[in-house]
C-alpha cells in the first residue's frame, strides 16, 4: 500500500491521536476519562496567553534558554566534511531537554489542580527533571524506575532523592524502562483523583505525543533562529538520537516541511541488529503497547521483547507514534548505532571538545562520525547535545577498567 | 442472536440467583493442569469462566495475575495454544460461557480476522480486552460483534453518567463493574458502594452487570452477590494455584483441587448471597 504524500508533515495528530495508523488511546477505561480531561485542559492552556507566557518565563530564567548552538570546530575539522553545529540542550538545568517536556506538564498539572506527580524513567534524567519541578512548585513527586536501572543510573537516583522525591525500583517484568512506564500507569489508575502522570517522552496514548513533542519543538525552534543568525540559512541535515524520541522530535518537527533539510534519526542498534538491541524501527513491527500503536520489538506471539542498550535512555522496545509514521512517510531517515559505537564517540566527543555527552547523544555523534565526511564543507548539519555525560561516567568507567 | 453468556444469564435470572464468573489464566502453570482446572470449575459451581491470556506487560494488574501471566509464557502458551485449550475443554462441555480476556496487541498480532474466526470456531463465547476504550471500536469490538461473539467492556468508577452511555453503546453480554480504582487483586470493594454503582449502570442498561476486582472471599463473595447479577473472583485463584506449586512453580498433585476447592466454597458464597 503506497502511503498518500501528505502536503504538510506538521499536522499530525488528527482528532483522535491518530498519525496515519500510529498513536490512538489504548488504555484501560478507568485512564480514558482522564485522559479525555487532560486533552481538554492542554487545549485550554494552549489557547491561553497567560499559559505561554508563564512558561516562557521560567524556560528563560529557571532552565536557562536559549540553549547555544555551537560550532563544534574540532569535529568539524577532525572528519573534514560537514559543518557541524551542536544543539546545546545538555546545558540546561538537570543537564537534559527532559526539563523542557516537564516544565509544560507540570504546568498544566498546577493548572488542574494536582498535587500528586508520578513519572518513569529509564536514564534517571526524566526523573532527575520531574523531581526539579516538584520542588520548585511544592508537588509530591513519584518516579518509578527499573531496579535494573537503579543500579546502572546511581548518581541520578542520588539527586532525585536529594529533591525530595520518592524513587520506586520497579521488579516486575524485565525490570527497565517499559516496566517503570507499567507501574507508573498502575498508580495512575489507583490514584486517579489527585495525580498526574508526567510522561518523559513522545509515546503513551493521546494527548501526550502530541503535548511532549509541542513541549519539545523549542528545540528546533530556537535552533531555525540561531542559524539563520550565524549563517542566514536553513540547515542542510540535522541528527539526533532515539530512545522513545522526544529530543529528535523536539529539533526535527520544526523542519519537517523544508524538503531541502535531511533528518536522520538514531536508534539503539545495542550488541548489533542481529543480537540484543532498542532499535524498534530497523527490528520490530507495528503493535500496542502502553497506550498507542507504534513499532515494537516483539516475538511472533506479540509479546514485548528485551530490549537491550549500553543507554538506559534508549533502553525501550518501542518509539513514539509520530516516529513510526514519520518513518513509513520516508521523511525521515532512521539509523542505529552499536554500544560500541556510542562508547567511541562518547570518548572521542569528550577529547575533542571537552563535552562529555551522555550516552543517549553518543548514538547521534556516532552516526554524524559516518555521515559528515560523506558531505561537502558548506554541508551545515545540526546534531542535538540532548544530556551531559555525568550520569554515566561511573558505567563507563566500570566498562572501560574491565578492558584496560 | 442469543449466546452462550446470554443463555446461562437468563437461566440464573429464572433461579434467582447471581452467576459466579472466575478468572484464571491459560497456561498457568501448565498447559495440560490449565485445561484441567478449566474442566474442574463448571463442577465447583463456575457459571462462567474468564480465561485470561497471558502478555508480559498486563498495565492493569496486580502482582498475583502479572506472576501468573509470566509463569504461563515461561511454559510456552501462546494465543493459538490458548484457543486450543478452550476447544479442548468445549470437547466436553458446551454449555458453560467462556470469555477469553487479556490485551489487545496479541491478537493484533495474530490478526483480527483470523482471530475471530478462530475463536469462533475453537468455543469462544466472548472478549473482555482492558486496553481498547469505546474510543477504539473499530479495531477488535465492531468486527467481533459482526462475528458473533459478545464484547464485554469495563466499567468503572471513573465512567460517569456522562460516558456511560459511550462505553455501554456497543457492550454486550453482560458488563464488567470494576469495583475499585486500581489494578487486580488490590484494595477489597465496599459492597455498598458497589450496590449504589450496580444501580447506577442499571439505569442506562437491560444487560447483566457483573462486579470483580477486590473480591477475595466467600463472605465478600456473598455480600456482592447480593447487589449483583455475578461476582467475577480472580486474584484469590490465582493466588491459591500458585500456593499449590512446587518450588520450581511447575504443578503438583494438588493444584487443580486447591482451585477447585476456593471456588466452590466462593460458589457457596454466592449462592448464600440472594437468600439473606
Amino acid at each position: 500500500m503506497t502511503m498518500p504524500i501528505p502536503n504538510s508533515y506538521r499536522r499530525g495528530p488528527d482528532d483522535h491521536g491518530h498519525f496515519g495508523q500510529f498513536g490512538g488511546r489504548f488504555v484501560a477505561e478507568t485512564l480514558m476519562p482522564l485522559i479525555l480531561d487532560l486533552e481538554k485542559a492542554y487545549a485550554a492552556a494552549k489557547a491561553d496567553p497567560a499559559y505561554q507566557r508563564e512558561m516562557d518565563g521560567y524556560l528563560a530564567h529557571y532552565v536557562g534558554r536559549p540553549s547555544p548552538l555551537y560550532f563544534a570546530e574540532r569535529l568539524t575539522e577532525y572528519l573534514g566534511g560537514a559543518k557541524i553545529y551542536f544543539k546545546r540542550e545538555e546545558l540546561n538545568h538537570t543537564g537534559s531537554h527532559k526539563v523542557n517536556n516537564v516544565l509544560g506538564q507540570i504546568m498544566l498539572a498546577r493548572r488542574m489542580g494536582k498535587k500528586r506527580i508520578i513519572a518513569e524513567t529509564g536514564a534517571g534524567q526524566h526523573g532527575v527533571a520531574t523531581a526539579t519541578l516538584c520542588a520548585r512548585f511544592g508537588l509530591d513527586c513519584v518516579v518509578y524506575m527499573g531496579a535494573v536501572d537503579v543500579a546502572r543510573q546511581a548518581p541520578n537516583v542520588f539527586r532525585m532523592e536529594m529533591l525530595g522525591a520518592r524513587v520506586v525500583p520497579v521488579q516486575s517484568g524485565t525490570r527497565t524502562l517499559k516496566d517503570a512506564m507499567n507501574e507508573a500507569l498502575r498508580d495512575w489508575v489507583t490514584n486517579v483523583a489527585d495525580t498526574f502522570y508526567c510522561i518523559g517522552t513522545v509515546a503513551g496514548p493521546h494527548p501526550y505525543p502530541m503535548m511532549v513533542r509541542d513541549f519539545q519543538s523549542v528545540i528546533g525552534a530556537e535552533t531555525r533562529i540561531q542559524l539563520e543568525e550565524v549563517e542566514g540559512r536553513l540547515p542542510d541535515s540535522l541528527v539526533a538520537c532515539i530512545g522513545g524520541g522526544s529530543n529528535a522530535i523536539g529539533l526535527f518537527h520544526p523542519f519537517l516541511d523544508d524538503p531541502s533539510v535531511e533528518i536522520f534519526g538514531v536508534e539503539a542498534a545495542g550488541h548489533g541488529l542481529a543480537n540484543l538491541h532498542a532499535a524498534s524501527l530497523a527490528g520490530g513491527r507495528p503493535g500496542v503497547l502502553h497506550g498507542n500503536r507504534t513499532y515494537l520489538l516483539m516475538d511472533a506471539d506479540g509479546q514485548i521483547q528485551d530490549a537491550h542498550s549500553i543507554s538506559a535512555g534508549l533502553d525501550y522496545p518501542g518509539i513514539g507514534p509520530e516516529h513510526a509514521w514519520l518513518r513509513d512517510a520516508g521523511r525521515v531517515t532512521y539509523l542505529s548505532a552499536t554500544d560500541e559505537e556510542a562508547l567511541a564517540a562518547f570518548q572521542l566527543l569528550s577529547r575533542l571538545e571537552g563535552i562529555i555527552p551522555a550516552l543517549e547523544p553518543a548514538h547521534a555523534i556516532a552516526k554524524v562520525l559516518e555521515l559528515a565526511p560523506k558531505r561537502p564543507k558548506d554541508h551545515l548539519m545540526v546534531v542535538n547535545i540532548s544530556g551531559r555525560g555525568d550520569k554515566d561516567i561511573p558505567q563507563v568507567a566500570d566498562i572501560l577498567r574491565s578492558r584496560a | 442472536m442469543t449466546t452462550r453468556i446470554d443463555a446461562r444469564f437468563a437461566e440464573l435470572k429464572r433461579q434467582n440467583r447471581a452467576a459466579f464468573v472466575t478468572f484464571v489464566m491459560c497456561g498457568d502453570p501448565d498447559l495440560d493442569t490449565s485445561l484441567e482446572i478449566l474442566k474442574a470449575l463448571p463442577g465447583a459451581g463456575a457459571d462462567v469462566i474468564e480465561i485470561g491470556m497471558p502478555f508480559t506487560d498486563p498495565m492493569a494488574d496486580g502482582p498475583a495475575i502479572q506472576a501468573a501471566g509470566l509463569r504461563a509464557l515461561k511454559a510456552g502458551t501462546t494465543l493459538a495454544k490458548t484457543l486450543g485449550v478452550v476447544k479442548r475443554f468445549r470437547a466436553t462441555d458446551d454449555v458453560t460461557p467462556v470469555v477469553l480476556m487479556g490485551y489487545y496487541n496479541p491478537i493484533y498480532v495474530y490478526g483480527v480476522d483470523r482471530f475471530l474466526v478462530d475463536a469462533r470456531a475453537a468455543g469462544v463465547d466472548g472478549l473482555i480486552i482492558v486496553d481498547l476504550p469505546p474510543e477504539e471500536d473499530d479495531e477488535l469490538c465492531i468486527p467481533a460483534l459482526n462475528a458473533g461473539l459478545n464484547f464485554i467492556r469495563l466499567a468503572t468508577p471513573t465512567t460517569d453518567d456522562k460516558r456511560l452511555p459511550a462505553v455501554l453503546a456497543n457492550t454486550s453480554g453482560f458488563v464488567y463493574y470494576v469495583s475499585i480504582t486500581g489494578i487486580t487483586g488490590s484494595a477489597a470493594a465496599d459492597s455498598a458502594a458497589v450496590g449504589g454503582a450496580v444501580a447506577r449502570i442499571k439505569r442506562h442498561t437491560g444487560l447483566p452487570v457483573c462486579v470483580g476486582f477486590g473480591i477475595r472471599t466467600p463472605e465478600a463473595a456473598a455480600a456482592i452477590a447480593g447487589h449483583a447479577d455475578g461476582v467475577v473472583v480472580g486474584s484469590a485463584l490465582v493466588d491459591a494455584l500458585r500456593a499449590s506449586l512446587d518450588p520450581q512453580d511447575h504443578a503438583t498433585a494438588k493444584t487443580v483441587t486447591a482451585v477447585a476447592d476456593l471456588a466452590a466454597a466462593l460458589a457457596a458464597g454466592v449462592r448464600a448471597g440472594r437468600g439473606r
